[in-house]
């Protein structure tokens, strides 16, 4: 009875607590005035070129194929980080092996070490005369300073997104659904293609559209390993600073207005694969 | 007996094996090997050169900048946070999904871009930056710009960290405390804040790795100028690009290990409080 009572009982009102208006004026202040209005200065920067200037202005055969490798690169890096991703937290959520939860740890080092010191330390690695690129140039295989070494940079700093969004979804999967699959006489390995990946599904596509978003904006662990060639290893950020550093402030905003469109389609498309996700569940 | 059986929903040796290897040498390769790379470098002739590239007086110069920046953006970003997470979770109002969804754009953003933004407002060619300049006041190339271009790129971490556990635990609580007669700010201090703690310092934490460590966006807006606007990863670039690999590297491993140290705290703080985290950091 009075479950029932209190289903409708009145909504309760707005405002029972205290602090709305202090809180939600100061949100409101601080995000109009530090984001807002710099954003804004950038999206109506390139309106001083006009239409045609702006098109002129992204479309000089430079601008696209930074624009080509960053978003090319990132996207080939996503889908690295989502195969080795799932293999990772595959990995973490269903063996036992010592030294785990360090292994665990060490996914967020892209996170927690600055993008120069990455830049530096992958440029040195990767470099002719560095430990990895000693063992490659034998087999006539340049990384560093070539467009190879943003795809190396973009996949180090995109494989702790993949492996934090299928880790969790993986850990709460029930066994009962692979026994299920392994009672009906499925292999191991056709439960795992057929039944587990595709539940998987929504958190592989979300780990990679964030490795993509991310890899796509990257800048300092890109610059010191990419050699900066233009038109060969030139990624989109850096020709913005180029830009900058010319005092070419249109040209620089055309561009950046173009990666600030993709940031936000990629935040939309995060936002609708995270509902899908959660209409699956 | 039944260790000669595989259990179904085990995988065959040989699949464990191959999974194994490939995850292991992955990460060992790709993540683990530049951070062993940056302390050998660092150390290539010995403690005294490492030593003395640290103490050496643009080094430390750097070091304060990046520590001043990162004490005035940090606790600012910490406030809104707090605002933030209180105002969505606390309170019922229209927008408040797009609300959170534009507190996460700094994320996806470019860094470039993130300094881009405040170089068209406080440029010389900018919105107000030849009016400023008039009155003699410099944002850009100096110790503001910085700050606010560090500001900017670490927005979301505590909001986003602080917004999810507020909404978990609900408003029942500080509700109970209004109608025993206790005050916003009582409520805050004594129900909120000893619920939120863990998640609070957990925020704060990662925030001020990503200050500290914050390049692309700070190299766009400070100038380069060595021992006056160079934080510690733009002077890491800096000593790099001037062929001093010791003194780059032993500036690297000093933000290196700090990466380190905030790594094992945030370790710790999903081990020990995974409860009191964020559902996203429950393992």
């Amino acid at each position: 009875m009075s479950a029932i009572g209190l289903k409708f009982a009145p909504l309760r009102s707005r405002h029972v607590l205290p602090g709305f208006s202090l809180s939600m004026g100061f949100m409101l202040f601080y995000m109009t005035s530090l984001m807002l209005i710099p954003l804004l200065a950038l999206v109506i920067r390139p309106a001083e070129l006009g239409l045609d200037g702006f098109w002129s202005a992204i479309s000089t055969p430079r601008v696209l194929a930074s624009l080509r490798l960053s978003f090319g690169m990132a996207l080939a890096a996503a889908a690295i980080d989502s195969v080795f991703g799932f293999i990772i937290a595959w990995v973490l959520v269903r063996y036992r092996f010592p030294g785990k939860a360090l292994l665990d740890a060490v996914i967020d080092l892209p996170f927690a070490l600055p993008t120069a010191v990455a830049g530096i330390a992958l440029s040195t690695l990767y470099a002719p005369n560095g430990w990895i690129g000693s063992l490659l140039i034998d087999h006539g295989i340049k990384i560093a300073y070539t467009p190879w070494g943003v795809l190396v940079a973009m996949t180090f700093i995109g494989l702790p997104f993949t492996v934090r969004t299928v880790q969790p979804v993986l850990s709460e999967l029930g066994l009962e659904i692979e026994e299920a699959a392994a009672t009906l006489g499925a292999t191991r390995i056709q439960t795992i293609a057929r039944v587990v990946l595709p539940m998987l599904l929504p958190a592989i596509l979300t780990g990679a559209a964030m490795a993509f978003a991310r890899g796509a904006g990257e800048y300092g662990s890109i610059i010191f390993i990419a050699g900066n060639i233009p038109a060969v290893s030139e990624i989109a950020p850096l020709l913005i600073v180029t830009k900058l550093e010319q005092y070419d402030y249109a040209g620089a905003s055309a561009i950046g207005v173009v990666m600030l469109a993709a940031s936000f389609v990629m935040l939309l498309a995060l936002n609708g694969l995270q509902s899908w996700a959660a209409k699956r569940r | 007996m039944s260790a000669q059986f595989r259990k179904p929903t085990e995988d065959p040796v040989w699949l464990k094996a191959l999974l194994g290897t490939l995850a292991i040498g992955f990460i060992a390769v790709l993540l683990l090997l530049p951070l062993v790379l940056v302390f050998k470098e660092a150390l290539a002739h010995g403690l005294g050169a490492f030593w003395a590239a640290m103490t050496e007086p643009d080094s430390l110069a750097a070091v304060r900048l990046s520590l001043t920046a990162a004490a005035i953006a940090v606790p600012l970003n910490t406030v809104f946070g707090i605002a933030a997470a209180w105002s969505i979770a606390k309170f019922d109002f229209r927008g408040k999904t797009f609300l959170v969804t534009l507190i996460d754009l700094p994320f996806s953003v470019s860094p470039v871009v993130s300094g881009l933004i405040y170089v068209l407002v406080f440029g010389a060619q900018g919105w107000f930056g030849p009016k400023l300049a008039d009155h003699n006041i410099h944002i850009l190339f100096a110790l503001p710009g910085i700050v606010l271009a560090t500001i900017f790129v670490t927005f979301p971490f505590v909001a986003r960290e602080l917004i999810p556990l507020m909404v978990d635990q609900g408003r029942d609580e500080e509700e109970a405390a209004a109608t025993l007669g206790a005050t916003g700010f009582q409520t805050f201090l004594r129900v909120t804040l000893p619920n939120i703690k863990w998640g609070l310092l957990y925020g704060v934490l990662l925030c001020n790795a990503r200050a500290l460590g914050e390049f692309g966006a700070v190299s766009v807006v400070s100038g380069h100028i060595r021992g006056v606007t160079n934080t510690m990863p733009l002077h890491v670039e800096l000593l790099y690009n001037n062929y001093d690999y010791v003194g780059a590297f032993a500036v690297a491993a000093l933000l290196a290990m700090l990466g380190l140290v905030t790594l094992a705290l945030k370790s710790l703080l999903e081990w020990r409080y995974a409860d009191e985290l964020a559902a996203m950091h429950r393992h």
